[in-house]
């Protein structure tokens, strides 16, 4: 019966709210109670190091490039081995939407998000952050990975002229 | 000659009746946050003072220091009259509401009311109409589309509510055999009426529901349809006087509600103007209750209830409670 319904659907909800009054909120009282993060949330981003101590990050552009809202800028530059660098990095995190798109592009796992989300500031200059803000002395969410220790530097030595190199195998070797 | 005890005494009352209702208004803006938080599970405000005690004062001057704002093309003066007058008809309608038996003071018969007037019933609902002006003219004022429907909204939204809320009352006026809201509370001194015609007290929650433009009929400020309706385009004080009325006109229905339905002061071992207190506090608590619980009327569901059912059923009602008491006389 419609009628009825109706009836129902508007005393039931009554006691519904009344019943919730006495129910503990489920409000976190923010900066007393802190919520932690999930590990991989997305919130400030940071530029690890390899296994040893050195930047991983070289400068690829990729980053840069995938960003949607263009908030990352660098320069890049070689290393007298060869090895690329970036001589300045620089994001804009008044502009980031924090949308990961950057961490997913890096090669070399150098640019991550961290579940760090306590950064607000009063002046939006202060948002802008240079390599030396970004740049953290750990590696991250894999600290083992160092693919790119040596990334670029095969072009100013010749050849098997690097550490951890082998020369060049001699095909005929190979034959029977 | 005049009689200046009189004189003092009654200015004395309204000073009182003036602090005590501003304060509970305010404390209900902060009651009524607190309890719509705790039933969506909730804090609600709690950082001004303990237990955010203090809200209320931060608010006021908060809304006391924001620009006052007329928008171009607004009449300016209807636009700065308005929310005046929706807080003055609501406050003026405790003159007549009696809120305790009459004191004996140095031998001299103090009644707790205001102005007893004899068609104190009449004085409510001449004023309850007129508090739509407030919201008419501040709608149509404010030179804008928004402020405008919902303008419209509420004229024809009281205009509706006021018929069946006033019919509501005809059987009270019946039972009790006076319009004044002493008489009515005396009448009411062994069974309040809300028992005697339990009815009546429905269309007449109803109806005061409609009046106060609260939820779920609050489509002259409906938020999510025209913005903020009637005081769209208000900020600052203004805006906080439209607020303050809202909240006294809850506080004078609430008690018209206490002297009408629920016994006015009558009641067992507690002081009379405790339970008179109490009363009017459960009324406010239902209406909150209410707005935590149902959701907003479309407008036609809206036309359609207070023409097509309140209204027969009030007039049907009014027949019924004439003949009965014609029967049992
Ligand atoms: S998270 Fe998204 S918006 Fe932020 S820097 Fe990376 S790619 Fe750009
Ligand atoms: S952070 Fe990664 S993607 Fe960006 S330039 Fe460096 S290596 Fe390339």
């Amino acid at each position: 019966m419609p009628l009825l319904r109706d009836l129902k659907g508007t005393v039931q909800p009554f006691w519904v709210t009344l019943r919730n009054m006495f129910r503990k909120p489920v409000t976190i009282q923010y900066p007393e109670e802190k919520r932690q993060p999930p590990p991989r949330y997305r919130a400030r981003i940071i530029l690890t190091r390899d296994p040893d101590g050195g930047e991983r990050c070289v400068a690829c552009y990729l980053c840069s490039a995938a960003c949607p809202v263009d908030c990352i800028s660098m320069q890049s530059a070689e290393q007298p081995n060869g090895r690329r660098y970036a001589t300045w990095f620089r994001i804009n995190f008044a502009r980031c939407i924090y949308c990961g798109l950057c961490a997913e592009a890096c090669p070399t796992w150098a640019i991550q998000m961290s579940p760090d989300y306590e950064f607000s500031k009063y002046a939006s200059i202060d948002m802008v952050y240079e390599k030396e803000d970004l740049l953290v002395d750990h590696g991250g969410k894999d600290s083992e990975y160092n693919y790119y220790r040596h990334a670029g530097i095969g072009v100013v030595n010749p050849r098997g002229g690097n550490e951890d190199e082998y020369g060049p195998v001699d095909i005929k070797t190979n034959m029977p | 000659m005049i009689d200046w005890v009189m004189v003092l005494l009654t200015l004395i009352k309204l000073i009182l009746i003036l602090g005590v209702v501003l304060t509970m208004a305010a404390y209900l803006v902060l009651a009524e946050r607190k309890i719509l938080a705790r039933m969506q599970l909730r804090y609600g405000p709690n950082r001004v003072g303990p237990f955010g005690l203090l809200q209320p004062l931060a608010d006021v001057i908060k809304l006391l220091t924001k620009e006052d704002f007329v928008p171009t093309g607004a009449d300016k003066w209807l636009f700065m009259l308005a929310p005046g007058l929706a807080a003055v008809t609501a406050i003026l309608s405790f003159a007549v509401v009696p809120f305790a038996p009459a004191l004996t003071i140095f031998g001299r018969e103090v009644p707790m009311v205001v102005c007893d007037l004899n068609v104190g019933v009449l004085y409510f609902l001449g004023l309850s109409s007129l508090a739509v002006y407030g919201v008419a003219l501040g709608g149509w004022a404010s030179n804008s589309k928004y402020s405008l429907l919902g303008g419209i909204r509420g004229l024809a939204q009281l205009i509706s509510y006021e018929l069946s809320m006033g019919l509501s009352i005809v059987p009270v006026v019946l039972h009790a055999r006076s319009f004044s809201l002493t008489e009515i509370v005396h009448a009411q001194e062994t069974v309040p009426f809300l028992i005697t015609n339990p009815i009546a007290f429905f269309i007449f929650m109803v109806s005061v529901a409609a009046e106060s433009r609260r939820v779920p009929f609050d489509l002259p400020e409906a938020e999510n349809e025209i913005v903020a309706g009637f005081h769209t385009e208000y900020s600052g004080m203004r805006f906080g006087l439209f607020f303050v009325g809202e909240y006294i006109n809850m506080i004078i229905l609430g008690s018209v509600t206490t002297v009408f339905f629920l016994g006015g002061w009558h009641g067992p071992l507690l002081p009379p103007i405790v339970w008179f207190m109490l009363k009017v506090l459960a009324v406010a608590f239902f209406f909150i209750w209410m707005r935590g619980t149902l959701p907003r009327l479309r407008y036609d569901q809206l036309m359609h209830f207070g023409w097509k059912f309140l209204i027969p059923l009030a007039l049907v009602n009014v027949l019924v409670t004439g003949a009965v008491l014609l029967a049992l006389r």
